[in-house]
């Protein structure tokens, strides 16, 4: 299997030879930052394109395919018109909490990027507590959203980022259940130990029907959480324009737009990470010839096959479903949602200690 | 309009809802008073696109004035024409061929489905599901290819004028009609399938917007708004015209009286549009295409009224002359404005996308509404 972990280890001990152990911080540090705001930057070009050209193959359209080849270069051109842009502030609006929105919503999702593993041994941060970590991150976006639709003044902003609100904290709680049943299968709330704990077979297929569900609430919430329709209450097209970032234009839109792509990369991300091994190739129990073949794909390719493909299921469902009113919504999650996943929690946590799984 | 927007004395948001918003299909100004998520009054605000085209009428003449009618209800133009045409036809009592009335009747029916179709793509959409939009205006293309070959317009045709139609059907008219209803009735299951049968869409459009019938009637409801109350109201039925007393069809009637029955109404009208054409492709009758008229058209004085089915509801047109060849006054009773008068009544109570999937099922062509 290739690693990155020669690569890495090599370079670390060359900046520890040449400079003392402060500098190396920094210049860890600062290659790291780099590395995540260029992926942050791909990311967002790639799932824009993909988006519209997922959208256009449903729609029986053919999306964008003017600009470069195969309309590739489509989402370049539309950054760099967006950076021309004037970033307009409205006058009744609260000037400094408006201009810091974008940017928490941002940051936020790059923090989130730091335990994932994107290949075998790629990983910015393994703390201990990653999967904490991820849920308490994850859930700062929602003052970000908050801070827009209040700073800026208009009712429609205001209406989307409370509705916003009240979905990103109730879904956060079976997103979070969900996850928890993960770690009750693992015993740990280290992302890698809970990828090495899936060498001999995914979760989702070792954990029974409670991993299945577990997932299943997992992808739900995550659309939610995502403000992703069916659950794009915040936006809502048809009913508020375009919700909490009404008043944006130019470049603080584009922020909550990319951060909007990154946050459904990163959510399929963690569902890949904890459901579907992450970088682990597929392996099947002590089938060690099997093993072996599918060793041979690089474990980047598997953790961004994977992610892609439950991107493209988000996706898929964007274009399919119409979209719930606010009441259904808090309905789905505090009357089935919540009790299935606290139910299932205790069927996994049986599981676990019984021993049944795989 | 500024000064009454802002927070009400109980603290209700008012908030502005068009005339450039993606729900109203057009200029349509809502101010509506929203207590958090609830709607507690909805008050439509008319005139953006008023165009006058009564007044211009009164300078038309009887030939010209039907091609301003297009613009009116710009997505079912054959059956405004119509309505006009008839209504100089029985001021004058021409007789109208009888290869003209079917011809007619099968265009004012594809012209239904075209309607229907459209709107139930923009019903979909409102309801955030963007993908039927283009599954509709798919099938929709093949009936305004159908109407371009034979009227040589795609939205705003023409093509019924006082004694018959302008121009004899295309050669190959009969058969892509034919082609044309293959290919719809498996589509209408692929719709079902994609929208009816969706649990979200079912949850979002049962026991919202409701209008019981007496309400409907009180309110002038008309077409597939009364229908969907249990109001019967089909013109076709109840004042029969051209040759749609001849006709196998049924009026659909539905007794829920909430959006998923209005919803139901004009799935069906479709399919029930289906039969009338099948019936009719094949039998279309030889003859003229036209009965000889007057190079100018004088209607006797007098006070002459036709009423047609078109795809939203009652369309009226009330003709006073005084001899001359315009008229001396034109009315047309348009159905959009009487179930526009219902929405505060139906959206009151719910919450804002009930307001939204309520406007919806109305149907409103905004043009139609301010004339």
């Amino acid at each position: 299997m290739v690693s990155f972990h020669s690569i890495t280890d090599s370079f670390k001990t060359w900046l520890n030879s040449t400079f003392n152990p402060t500098i190396t911080i920094m210049i860890e540090s600062v290659i790291v930052i780099l590395l995540a705001i260029a992926l942050f930057a791909v990311l967002g070009l790639v799932l824009v394109i993909m988006e519209r050209r997922v959208a256009a193959f449903i729609q029986i359209r053919l999306g964008p395919n003017r600009v470069g080849p195969l309309g590739l270069l489509q989402s370049t051109a539309d950054t760099l018109k967006l950076i021309m842009k004037e970033g307009l502030t409205p006058s009744g609006a609260d000037k400094f909490l408006f201009n810091l929105a974008p940017f928490v919503v941002m940051i936020v999702a790059m923090l989130i990027l730091a335990p994932i593993g994107f290949a075998k041994d790629f990983q910015i941060w393994d703390m201990n507590i990653g999967v904490l970590y991820l849920s308490a991150i994850s859930s700062i976006s929602v003052i970000g959203i908050l801070m827009a639709g209040w700073a800026s003044n208009n009712k429609y902003s205001l209406m989307g980022a409370m509705r916003s609100g009240a979905q990103i904290v109730s879904y956060e709680l079976s997103a979070g259940l969900s996850i928890l049943s993960v770690v009750v299968l693992t015993g740990s709330l280290k992302l890698s130990d809970i990828v090495a704990s899936q060498e001999n077979g995914w979760w989702i297929f070792k954990g029974h029907i409670p991993a299945i569900i577990a997932f299943v609430i997992f992808i739900i919430a995550a659309t939610a959480e995502t403000n992703r329709a069916p659950f794009d209450m915040a936006e809502a097209e048809s009913e508020l324009t375009a919700g909490f970032h009404t008043e944006y234009s130019g470049m603080k839109f584009a922020l909550f737009f990319l951060a909007e792509y990154i946050n459904i990369f990163i959510v399929c991300a963690i569902a890949s990470t904890l459901f579907l091994g992450g970088w682990m190739p597929f392996h099947i129990g002590s089938f060690t010839s099997f093993n072996h073949i599918m060793d041979y794909i690089p474990s980047s390719i598997w953790f961004f096959g994977k992610t892609f493909f439950l991107i493209f299921v988000i996706m898929w469902f964007r274009w399919t479903f119409p979209r719930l009113r606010i009441d259904q919504l808090l309905n789905l999650e505090w009357k089935y949602l919540l009790p299935i996943s606290l139910f299932n929690l205790l069927l996994m946590t049986m599981v676990a200690i019984m021993g049944w799984h795989f | 309009m500024v000064e009454e927007l802002g927070t009400t004395a109980e603290g209700d948001l008012v908030i502005n809802i068009g005339p450039q918003h993606p729900a109203t299909h057009g200029v349509l100004n809502l101010v509506v008073t929203l207590n958090g998520e609830t709607v507690k009054k909805v008050e439509p605000h008319l005139g953006y696109i008023h165009r006058s085209i009564e007044k211009m009428c009164e300078s038309l003449s009887y030939r010209q004035f039907i091609y301003t009618t297009s613009r009116m209800d710009y997505l079912s133009s054959h059956i405004n024409n119509h309505a006009c045409a008839l209504c100089v036809e029985k001021g004058l009592q021409i007789e109208v061929p009888e290869r003209a009335q079917v011809i007619r009747v099968l265009m004012d029916e594809l012209t239904r489905i075209a309607s229907h179709l459209l709107w139930w793509g923009a019903q979909a959409m409102d309801l955030g599901a963007f993908t039927p939009y283009f599954y509709a205006f798919r099938e929709r293309e093949t009936i305004t290819t159908i109407m371009e070959e034979t009227c040589g317009a795609r939205l705003t045709m023409n093509y019924m004028v006082p004694g018959g139609v302008m121009a004899d059907i295309h050669p190959s008219f009969q058969q892509k009609v034919k082609e044309f209803l293959l290919l719809i009735q498996s589509k209408i299951d692929e719709y079902d399938e994609l929208v009816t049968g969706n649990i979200i869409f079912q949850n979002r459009m049962k026991g919202v917007g409701f209008l019981s019938a007496a309400d409907a009637i009180s309110y002038g409801c008309t077409g597939p708004t009364a229908r969907g109350s249990g109001v019967s109201s089909d013109i076709r039925k109840i004042y029969p015209y051209e040759v749609y007393s001849k006709l196998q069809f049924d009026e659909i009637l539905e007794t829920a009286g909430d959006s998923f029955a209005r919803y139901l109404v004009r799935m069906k009208e479709i399919k029930q549009s289906i039969r009338i054409i099948e019936q009719l492709i094949d039998n279309i009758p030889a003859g003229d295409f036209q009965s000889k008229t007057k190079a100018v058209l004088k209607l006797p004085k007098g006070e002459f009224y036709q009423r047609v089915e078109t795809a939203r509801g009652e369309l009226g047109v009330y003709i006073v002359s005084e001899g001359g060849t315009t008229p001396y006054r034109i009315k047309f009773r348009s159905p959009g404005f009487s179930n526009l008068s219902a929405l505060d009544h139906m959206a009151k109570g719910g919450k804002l996308g009930d307001l939204i999937a309520t406007m919806g099922t109305l149907d409103l062509v905004i043009p139609d509404i301010d004339r």
